[in-house]
């Protein structure tokens, strides 16, 4: 018996930006940039998330065809001619970062900046009046922190909460147009939601509009160095499935809890314990005390430095020792 | 929302030791010499058998390999055992009794092939999420989903098909649904006479039961019971999948086989597909069995009773073995009530809490000569310790190794460095190694695995290098040079008998209902399990402030609410025929009347542990945590505030600690 292979892919070549490329049959036009070492900018595509074609920053020309196309979603096809740089597709990119950028703090995006200044981008231009996405940070639970100022509707979290991987339907957009927000169930605060506290909305979240309680007050207290942090991946102990976690560390602390996507048993997905339940390694007894537990309930069995817990065999052997 | 949460515990971050009955603070070099000196004398005096180790199903394969080897060579015994065997022991037990191999046979990434899952007993939506995304992968694939399972979980509202069976009654429904398989004529026959041995005799014991008569045990209707057997016989594959609902029963191990067997009947084993998955509870579970922290098996899964396989490990390690089998951890606490196992050391585990029937459990540790508690907390064991030493946290602050359910060895890395004096497991064990007279040295746990390599032909191919080019490899992996396919005894399917091998035998199994009867005075059936959010004694999730955790509650069924009168978030005591607690009522519509659900994630709170039944499984040896009989009591208003949110039984032991102190 063995184990069925997929079929054999074929290869298809097109021209990147002039340059041949050959991709599996099946790969965007995305991977075959990738290939051919073109460094596209994408805001809404995620690895382990199908395309959904909503932010258009990574919008490029194909030769024959009367729109530009979304490199994340478009398959390579054999002898397409791809332009990822052409005078079209700059002003594109720049136009959508312009019009994002007046609306969204995009402080947080990675890369946000030096993608501005690469394409020219000017979001100032609109004025003072360009309308904003406005409003206050949503902080209602001790784990994660929702702050839609940041958020580009890019449909990622509504993606991972929902049916592509977590299933718990917590989340999705509420209203129309430039109103349309993320939202739970009448715009319940998350305690009163279907939300799990996986934090796999997070995970793929591209501009920090979704981000650990752990980072964001991190960054409120001005203490939050990317620079200073190790990344190692181990595995969870919480149970028996063994999830990669990647644990972020600042000062021998571990300030954050990510997966990797390309994980064949996660795929960049973590539950509750596992994103969240690091903290038990981490809490040390304060100085001069001698690390018992803080646990007083009217329950304990002793308190250390009160019984010692030797018993006489023979005075309670229920086989009986003499 | 109602927010409740555990006080935490700190971390461990120097030894201490027992002086005029009080834990003090010591250095490394008085907490070993204390603890290694209190096993020398002990066994000195009563025999390498007087000694029995508890090994961490937490810790790493490294940590246990060596944990094991202390036991059999530096003590001399086989008393080596683990918290496996309080949750997974009989699916080793079963599987290995079939197959000759304790692991699941199947990957995750075959549930997200297959055409028919089976969840049996198992909560994964909850207890194990991230299968589970494996399994939603799969039903949105077209899979059909049954689950059965005597509540409605998270994981039944994912099903086509609830099969809500009465507690501890899986054997007759499966020997319902194997029978309606054969008398339908949808078994598997080439596979059977190929590939299977007592297919007749099996036949016969199930043909008592009909559909009628498990419906009517079982309290499952006779058509569903039909169309779980038509669409698990009939699927092209098929995966089974169990967990604790399975194996926290005293018969635990026949369930386990209850369930292979459908599996040999209708051959929905050894292919891609289709196969048998019992999900494991701890990170290492797997591992701990694997690397010979087990009473029976040597590093590998190896016989410790093969002459040939002990001769291997008695010439690496320079120290004849025992040719016997030692005791398990249920044997261990009945040896120490009996004064035959007078030390323990105990590593990362808190059997005061997670034990059945918990203060039998406090009675036996407190008869011990000589306990050495090694752990990353204060826990309620530790607190019994004579030596207590404090340990690195092995998933972030050591090297090593994994195992998971899909028997893949993962490595663990270190992240951050332990705190304060806090030290690996592996330089603990070898520190009280030299100090008994052997001379360890293990400069790393690669130097560990690779003795384990040297060992275990299942590990053999797997260098820490492959292990990070691959992302883990699953087991077995004897050369470097090949990877496995993912799932185990392909081998069954061949046409070539001598490659076929030894034929899987069909068990011949009885219907065993659980030990705590329900009767007049307890009426309702208690079963345990686990939370989302929480974790087993809650040590450890105690540690972060989850916006879902609500304490322990005692769960009813609206019906049973309403007829003791009931209302949400009222205090009510519980009690059994060993204990009684104190705890508020929650109503879940996903319970049946009669049954009552609880937790055992707040036990400094509420101590469920005292009113389960310590009846344990005889081949396995795991305790019923499924299945209590008690009863729930109004709170008559005097007294029952101040008990509020502690066990009596809690209370009660530390009396009678209390008691012995004076």
């Amino acid at each position: 018996m063995t184990v069925p292979l997929p079929p054999p892919r074929r290869l298809v070549e097109l021209t990147v930006d002039g340059a041949p490329v050959r991709v599996p049959e099946g790969s965007t036009i995305l991977d075959a940039c990738g290939g051919a070492g073109q460094d596209i900018p994408t805001l809404c595509y995620g690895d382990t998330l199908t395309p959904k074609n909503a932010c258009r920053v990574c919008m490029v020309e194909v030769e024959g065809s009367r729109t530009l196309v979304p490199a994340c979603s478009r398959k390579a096809e054999a002898g397409m001619v791809v332009g990822t740089s052409t005078e079209r597709a700059r002003h594109s990119r720049k136009v959508v970062l312009e019009l994002l950028g007046s609306s969204v703090d995009l402080s947080t995006t990675p890369r946000a900046a030096e993608w501005l200044a690469e394409y020219g981008a000017r979001p100032g231009r609109f004025g003072e009046d360009a309308a904003k996405v406005e409003q206050p940070v949503k902080v209602d639970n001790d784990l994660y922190v929702r702050d839609y100022d940041k958020c580009i509707l890019c449909y990622k979290c509504v993606d991972a909460c929902g049916e592509q991987w977590q299933n718990s339907f917590a989340i999705t957009v509420a209203g129309r147009g430039f109103d349309a927000t993320i939202s739970t169930e009448f715009d319940a605060p998350l305690t009163d939601s279907a939300c799990v506290y996986c934090g796999n909305c997070v995970e793929v979240c591209p501009t920090g509009a979704l981000s650990f309680k752990s980072e964001f007050d991190m960054r409120q207290a001005g203490t939050w160095e990317e620079s200073r942090q190790t990344q190692t991946t181990t595995i969870c102990s919480y149970c028996g499935v063994g999830c990669n976690l990647t644990l972020h560390v600042q000062d021998d602390q571990i300030v954050k809890v990510t997966s990797p996507h390309d994980n064949p048993v996660t795929h960049g997905n973590l539950c509750i314990k596992g994103r969240f339940g690091y903290q038990h390694v981490q809490n040390l007894p304060s100085p001069g005390t001698s690390g018992t537990p803080r646990a007083t309930s009217a329950g304990d069995i002793t308190s250390p430095g009160t019984a010692p817990p030797r018993a006489d065999a023979t005075e309670v052997a229920t086989g009986g020792r003499t | 929302m109602k927010k409740k949460r555990a006080e935490h515990y700190d971390r461990l971050t120097h030894p201490l030791v027992r002086e005029d009955g009080v834990l003090r603070r010591a250095t490394w070099e008085e907490a070993l010499q204390r603890a290694a000196e209190g096993f020398r004398r002990n066994i000195a005096r009563h025999g390498p058998d007087a000694f029995a180790m508890l090994s961490c199903a937490r810790s790493t394969n490294e940590m246990n390999y060596v944990a094991q080897k202390f036991t059999r060579v530096v003590a001399g015994t086989n008393n080596v055992d683990s918290c496996n065997r309080t949750c997974h022991a009989p699916s080793v037990a079963g599987l290995s009794a079939a197959f000759g191999s304790g692991g699941g046979t199947s990957s995750y990434q075959e549930i997200e092939d297959t055409d028919v899952i089976i969840m049996w007993g198992s909560a994964a939506r909850n207890a194990h999420p991230i299968f589970f995304h494996h399994v939603l992968k799969g039903i949105r694939k077209g899979a059909r989903m049954f689950a059965v399972d005597p509540r409605r979980t998270g994981t039944a509202q994912w099903a086509d098909r609830w099969l809500g069976l009465n507690v501890g009654t899986d054997i007759p429904l499966a020997h319902a649904v194997a029978r309606e398989i054969i008398h339908a004529g949808l078994h598997n026959t080439a596979f059977i006479e190929r590939a299977t041995e007592g297919f007749e005799e099996f036949a016969a014991s199930v043909e008592p039961w009909t559909l009628a008569a498990a419906e009517q045990v079982t309290g499952v209707p006779a058509h569903a019971i039909r169309e779980l057997a038509h669409t698990y016989a009939r699927a092209d594959r098929a995966q089974l999948c169990w967990t604790l609902g399975i194996t926290e029963h005293h018969n635990a191990t026949d369930n386990v086989r209850a369930l292979i067997n459908l599996s040999l009947l209708t051959g929905h084993v050894g292919r891609y597909g289709s196969g048998l998955s019992p999900l494991r509870g701890q990170n290492n579970v797997q591992g701990g069995g694997d690397m010979g922290a087990i009473p029976n098996r040597l590093p590998g899964f190896q016989d410790i009773l093969d002459p040939g396989i002990r001769a291997r490990f008695e010439q690496e390690w320079q120290a004849p073995i025992q040719p016997g089998y030692g005791l398990t951890l249920t044997g261990m606490l009945e040896a120490m009530a009996e004064g035959k196992v007078t030390t323990c050391y105990l590593i990362g585990e808190n059997p005061v809490q997670s034990e059945a029937d918990s203060l039998s459990c406090v009675k036996r540790l407190s008869m011990l000569d000589h306990l050495v508690v090694q752990d990353i907390f204060l826990t309620k064991t530790a607190q019994m310790a004579d030596v207590v030493l404090p340990a690195a946290a092995a998933w972030c602050e050591s090297e090593g190794t994994f195992t998971n359910s899909e028997r893949r060895v993962q490595r663990v890395r270190k992240a951050v460095s332990p705190p304060g004096e806090a030290r690996d497991d592996i330089w603990i064990l070898c520190e009280l190694a030299r100090r008994l007279g052997h001379d360890w040295h293990y400069e790393s746990s690669e130097q560990v695995w690779d003795e384990i390599r040297r060992m275990s032909p299942a590990h053999a191919g797997m260098s820490y290098q492959r292990l990070a080019d691959l992302q883990g490899i699953q087991w077995p992996c004897p050369s470097e040079d090949s990877v496995e396919p993912p799932f185990l005894h392909g081998r069954l399917w061949e046409t070539d008998p001598a490659r076929r091998g030894a034929p899987a035998p069909f068990a011949v199994l009885r219907h065993s209902p659980p030990v705590d009867l329900l009767d007049e005075e307890y009426p309702l059936r208690l079963t345990t399990g686990r939370t989302l959010d929480s974790y087993n004694t809650g040590v450890q999730s105690s540690g972060f402030a989850s916006p879902l955790r609500a304490g322990e509650r005692v769960q009813l069924s609206p019906e049973d609410a309403s007829r003791l009168g009931l209302t949400l978030g009222e205090e009510v005591r519980i009690s059994s025929r060993r204990g009684s607690v104190v705890a508020p009522v929650h109503i879940d519509p996903g319970l049946r009347p009669g049954l009552v659900f609880m937790t055992m994630h707040f036990p400094d709170e509420v101590d469920t542990n005292a009113l389960t039944i310590e009846a344990t499984c005889p081949i396995a040896g795991t305790a019923e945590f499924k299945a209590a009989a008690v009863r729930v009591d109004k709170l008559t208003g005097d007294g029952g505030a101040a008990l509020s949110h502690s066990g009596q039984v809690a209370a009660g032991a530390g009396e009678f600690l209390a008691a012995k102190a004076r």
